[in-house]
Order: C-alpha cells, then sequence, then structure tokens
C-alpha cells in the first residue's frame, strides 16, 4: 500500500471544493435546521438548483460565470419561496416530508428528456468553464506544496469557493449574533411563545429558509463548478451526507458545518483509497474492490446513527443547545 | 419601584360599570369588548360569550372551575386560536382575524398557563425578545451591530431592572431551560413586560410561586395598574383575587354567568354552586380533627359529610387489589 499517496490525496481533500460544496450546503442546513429549527430533507433539491443554474445559464443564456451564480441564488430563492409559503404555516415534521417530496420533484424535472435541450437529462451538463477560466487572474502552472498543489485553474475554483464560504460563514456568524437570529433561536424552540411577543413567526422562519436555501444553492454551485453538473449526484443520498456532515461538527454552531464538512470529506477520501488497497492487499479476502467503495456509504449510515444516538450536538456543540433531544 | 417600600393602602377601582352588575353589563370606560364569542371542539361548547366588557385601567380576574373556557377565551382574544365566530374590539379597533403577533404588536399581550420560557436562550436573551420595535430584528439591519447596538443597551438597562423587581437578576445569563417551575412564571411575566404592554393577560401568573413572592407579586401587579395598564387575569387562588382585583367575572361550561366587584360576586350563590362551594372558608385541618379549632355549624356538616364517605369504600375492593 502507497501510504504516502493514500495521506496526501486525504490531505488535499481538505481544500477541495466538493469539500467547500458541503459545507457551503452544510451551513445553509445549520441556518434552517440548527438556528431556526426547519427540518429540511431537501437540501439536495438546494444544490441542484444551484449547479444547474449555473450550468444553464452560461451555456443556454450565454451569461458570464459571476451572473451564473447571481441566477443560482435567484433560483433557490424562489425555490424557497414556493416550498415555504405553503408549508411553513404547519409544524416541524410535515415540512421534511414536503421538502424530501419537493427535492424529488427537482431531480425528476432535471433528469427529465422534455427538457433534455436545457438540462442534458441523463447525460447532465458539461463545458461551461470558459467564462469562469477566462476570468482567472493566476497566471498558468502550478502553486503549492506538498499534497496542496494545483494548477491555476485548481486554484482558482478554491479561492472563489473559499471566498464564497467566508463570506457566508461571516453573515451566519453576524446575523446569529444580532436581534434577528434571537428571534429564530425563539421560534426554534417555542413559535408561540415568540408569537406572544409580537413577532411575525411565518415571515422569520421564510427568511431563514430563504437565506439557508441560498447558501446550499451556493454550495451546489462550487461543487460543480470545477468539473459537471451530473444528475445522479443530487438524489436523497446527497442530502443524508450533508446531514452527516452538518450533525458531525454541530447544527446549532458557525463552524461546525465547516468542520464536519472537512473531516466527512477527510474519511471518505481516506476510505475510497484505503479500502480498495486493503482489497487487493488481500486483507478483505471477502470482498472485491467494488464492494469496498459501497462499505464506505454503510459506514457513513452507520456514523449519522451513531452520532445523533450518541452526541447529538455534534463536535463543536454546547450539550445544553441540542436542538432535537427534549 | 423598590419592593422593600411598605406595601401602600390601595383603593380598589369602583364605579367602572353602568347599571346593574349582570353578566354583559357595560362599563364606563371598556378597553376590551367581545361580542358573541364562541368555540366549540366538536360537540363541547368550550366558550360562549355573548357580550363581555373589560374595564379599562382596572384589574380584572376571570375565575371558573377546571375546563370553564377561561384560557379558551385568552386564546381566542389573543388570536392564539379561531372562534366559531364572533367579534371583539381593542381599543376601539377590531381584533377578529387579527394574528396573534399582531394582537401583541397593538398592546395586548398575554402569558401562557402551561409556561413558555424558551429554555435554550439566556434569561436575559428572554427578556430581550420580548421588547418592540427592535432595528437589529430586520435581516439586514441585523448584520451591522452599529444600527442596533445602542437600541440593545438600552434594552439590557430595562431588562435588569425588571429581572431585579422579579428576583432573577442574579440568573441572568443562565439559560432559562435551568430556572425552576415558578421562575419561569416569573420569567415569562417579565418578558410579557418588556414591550410595555396596554392589556397585560396573565393566565394563572401565581401557580407554583411561593408565598412570600406572590406578596411583592400582587405589588408588581397592582403597580402594573398604577402605571396605567389594564390587567385581565385568569386565577384559583381566591385570595389573591380578593386582595387585588378590581372587578370579577365567573365564567362556567363556556359562559360568563356572574360578573361584579370581588366582594359581591364572592357572595353570589350561583358562584358558590358552580365554583367556589359552600365551604370555602372552612379550615379543612380543623373538619378532618388534624388541628383542634372551633368546629362551626357550617363546618360539622361538612365534617360528617366526609365521615359519611370514609366508610362508603367496599371493603371487599380492598382485598380483590392484593
Ligand atoms: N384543543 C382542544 N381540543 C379539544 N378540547 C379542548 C381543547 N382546548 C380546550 N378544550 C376543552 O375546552 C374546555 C375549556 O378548556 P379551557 O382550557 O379553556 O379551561 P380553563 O377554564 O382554562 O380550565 P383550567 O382552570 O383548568 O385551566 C375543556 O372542557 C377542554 O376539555
Ligand atoms: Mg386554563
Amino acid at each position: 500500500m502507497d501510504w504516502l499517496q493514500i495521506l496526501s490525496n486525504t490531505a488535499s481533500s481538505i481544500i477541495g471544493p466538493a469539500t467547500i460544496g458541503y459545507a457551503l450546503a452544510a451551513i445553509g442546513l445549520a441556518v434552517h435546521f440548527g438556528f431556526a429549527g426547519l427540518l429540511n430533507m431537501g437540501i439536495a433539491a438546494y444544490m441542484a438548483i444551484g449547479a444547474y443554474s449555473y450550468a444553464i445559464s452560461i451555456l443556454t443564456f450565454g451569461l458570464p460565470w459571476w451572473a451564473g451564480i447571481l441566477v443560482a441564488m435567484g433560483g433557490s430563492v424562489v425555490f424557497s419561496l414556493i416550498l415555504g409559503i405553503p408549508t411553513l404555516r404547519l409544524r416541524g415534521d410535515y415540512l421534511a416530508i414536503v421538502t424530501i417530496a419537493a427535492a424529488e420533484i427537482v431531480r425528476l424535472l432535471f433528469l427529465t428528456t422534455t427538457f433534455d435541450k436545457y438540462t442534458g437529462s441523463a447525460d447532465g451538463l458539461s463545458g461551461y468553464h470558459s467564462s469562469f477560466r477566462d476570468a482567472n487572474p493566476i497566471p498558468p502552472g502550478t502553486y503549492g506544496f506538498g499534497p496542496w498543489t494545483y494548477n491555476e485553474t485548481g486554484w482558482w475554483v478554491r479561492i472563489v469557493g473559499l471566498v464564497i464560504l467566508a463570506l457566508a460563514v461571516l453573515i451566519v456568524y453576524v446575523s446569529m449574533r444580532s436581534p434577528w437570529g434571537r428571534v429564530l433561536r425563539g421560534i426554534r424552540e417555542d413559535e408561540d411563545a415568540v408569537r406572544a411577543l409580537g413577532k411575525n413567526v411565518f415571515s422569520y422562519k421564510l427568511q431563514a429558509l430563504v437565506l439557508g436555501g441560498v447558501f446550499g444553492s451556493l454550495g451546489g454551485v462550487v461543487y460543480a463548478m470545477p468539473s459537471n453538473v451530473n444528475p445522479g449526484v443530487y438524489g436523497t443520498s446527497l442530502t443524508f451526507f450533508v446531514w452527516t456532515a452538518l450533525l458531525l461538527g454541530g447544527a446549532a454552531t458557525v463552524f461546525g458545518p465547516l468542520l464536519g464538512a472537512l473531516i466527512y470529506w477527510g474519511v471518505m477520501t481516506l476510505l475510497s483509497n484505503i479500502l480498495p488497497a486493503l482489497v487487493t492487499s488481500g486483507i478483505l479476502p471477502f470482498m472485491s474492490t467494488t464492494q469496498a467503495q459501497t462499505l464506505r456509504f454503510i459506514l457513513v449510515g452507520v456514523s449519522l446513527m451513531l452520532l445523533v444516538i450518541y452526541r447529538p450536538q455534534g463536535i463543536l456543540g454546547n450539550k445544553k443547545e441540542l436542538t432535537f433531544v427534549k | 419601584m423598590s419592593s422593600d417600600v411598605a406595601p401602600r393602602q390601595r383603593v380598589k377601582s369602583t364605579g367602572l360599570h353602568i347599571g346593574d352588575a349582570v353578566p354583559g353589563v357595560a362599563k364606563v370606560d371598556p378597553i376590551l369588548i367581545a361580542d358573541s364569542v364562541t368555540r366549540s371542539f366538536g360537540g363541547l361548547k368550550a366558550v360562549d360569550v355573548e357580550h363581555l366588557e373589560i374595564p379599562r385601567n382596572a384589574i380584572t380576574a376571570l375565575i371558573g372551575p377546571n375546563g370553564a373556557g377561561k384560557t379558551t377565551l385568552f386564546n381566542l382574544l389573543t388570536g392564539f386560536d379561531k372562534p366559531d365566530h364572533g367579534t371583539w374590539t381593542f381599543e376601539g379597533r377590531s381584533l377578529a382575524g387579527v394574528p396573534a403577533f399582531k394582537v401583541a404588536q397593538r398592546g395586548q399581550v398575554r402569558t401562557f398557563q402551561l409556561t413558555k420560557s424558551l429554555g435554550l436562550l439566556t434569561v436575559l436573551e428572554n427578556m430581550k425578545l420580548g421588547a418592540k420595535g427592535q432595528r437589529g430584528e430586520n435581516f439586514w439591519a441585523g448584520l451591522f451591530p452599529h444600527v442596533w447596538r445602542k437600541q440593545e443597551d438600552a434594552f439590557e438597562v430595562k431588562a435588569i431592572e425588571l429581572l431585579t423587581r422579579f428576583k432573577l437578576d442574579t440568573k441572568k445569563d443562565d439559560f432559562a431551560a435551568s430556572l425552576s417551575g415558578g421562575q419561569r412564571k416569573l420569567l415569562e411575566m417579565a418578558r410579557a413586560l418588556m414591550s410595555d404592554p396596554t392589556l397585560v393577560m396573565l393566565d394563572e401568573p401565581m401557580a407554583g410561586v411561593n408565598p412570600a413572592l406572590t406578596q411583592s407579586l400582587l405589588e408588581h401587579i397592582l403597580d402594573l395598574k398604577d402605571q396605567g395598564m389594564t390587567v385581565l387575569f385568569v386565577e384559583h387562588d381566591m385570595h389573591m383575587v380578593r386582595h387585588i382585583a378590581d372587578w370579577v367575572v365567573v365564567m362556567a361550561e363556556g359562559r360568563v354567568v356572574a360578573e361584579g366587584p370581588p366582594h359581591v360576586v364572592m357572595k353570589d350563590p350561583a358562584v358558590v354552586d358552580a365554583y367556589l362551594g359552600a365551604h370555602q372558608d372552612v379550615d379543612l385541618g380543623v373538619v378532618t380533627g388534624r388541628y383542634a379549632g372551633e368546629l362551626t355549624g357550617e363546618a360539622s356538616e361538612l365534617a360528617s359529610e366526609i365521615q359519611g364517605l370514609d366508610h362508603s369504600p367496599d371493603p371487599a375492593g380492598k382485598e380483590q387489589t392484593t
């Protein structure tokens, strides 16, 4: 086994676009669930809307890359309004059901051949990079050291991703310490109490849904930015991966989603390198390399269960502030 | 405002009503007027109030047996529940169909019988949440602390002043979840006062509050009146009702069955029958023989009734349970 290569791949994943994308989506989910108590089980739909809006704006409408990002944000706002206006008046669990259903609808709409011209249906979308790469101020070449050596495109994606991530963290950090965030945290616990104090609970919940949704959509953009949009990615399992990352770090924290996404991708990369290596070197004789890849996801499922049972507040969370054990 | 000051003798507000004190009597200066408000749950008519007026700047007690519909009426008047039909106005403006948060914004603020302190917020955060017209509660303004910092500081001063009054100031940085049941009641009441309401509606504010604190709380409620507020409260503690209420409304089975000044209403035979019971002034300890005391005629009557109860259980029943 080439341990050096395995560790290098793992270290490299720390600032990979996938990690940044997950971190953004997890921050969105933290706004929804951690701070406002909205049980959103459709974060994958937000990421899909982000990725597709970005790609379609560029490919079909010939917009520049930054306009694609704005369209992605706008798309998520529209989706939040469609989702939220009829459902946010209902109690928490109903939102979970509706968001799962809505996420499936969104995925199938992107997958159907009816809109093949725009969405590429099962093939997804690719080849939308030129505008983004043209805007790259970094001269061609490779930079960095050790595992973090990338070419100019690799760095450009990571820099843009990290800037968006930093802005998202800043916004969540500041807003959750403001009176606005205080109202949200009140709503998370008891809507009626907050209503009795004269706050428009529905409006606040909708605002939280929109804010978190924008981050989820930006997560989708960053995730798809360097590669392609693949409809297979945005299934229900993506939602659970983001949930795992969120719960790992701490749902009601600002930096938890970051840490969670980082650990999630670190461990995933590590396992995807180690497990096949173990199989080929005969240490896991009872499985094939493909099965070893599937084993990763089984381990994710198990760790999600263990987390919720034994450490629901996550790594960074405050035991007193855990939100789904009362 | 200090509670160390010896209790002042207060005069009860009188002359609140026009004409005979019958259910639905008109008030000289009503702040809240309800007309034919009804609410049924299945076949049960929980509230069926034909006409009710709450006098301004007075303390009105709403009493009645368990299940009389007091809490349901509170819910209806504050927009937390929708009536089958009915209209009501607050300070002359209709409140029917107005959502709960707008009712609160208009100055009609309530507390809940089942306390709703927000356990995962600190006591101080709970208090600040109660304040009205906060600039920082707008998302965009919230992102710029210098916009709301000053206002926030002012709220903090006010919150600590109120917390001191309610003896919670030492707890201000604790999570509200760590408070005792009685302390949560106090916090909820203090929080409601953060918004400078015109009408304060308290659902059993004294349930679970210790006697010494009840005393000072009664003073605070009387203070509210001095400050120009109107208080409507539900309470089962008749001493409290007698002590501070200027007006008493009695509900039973959803209807207003009597209203009037406390000393009159409490002697109303209908009220005694439906709610207070005939033996309200009898010391139960004396009746059951635990304390020595003079058995009045009324008490000995009750005592013999209880004796009858003691002998009635079927002795065979006991054996069956073993
Ligand atoms: N949500 C509900 N669904 C069905 N029935 C209800 C509901 N809320 C109240 N009721 C019924 O309405 C009646 C009035 O209840 P309410 O809570 O108003 O009584 P209350 O006067 O506040 O009593 P208490 O003094 O015990 O607090 C009761 O018979 C109760 O069973
Ligand atoms: Mg009640």
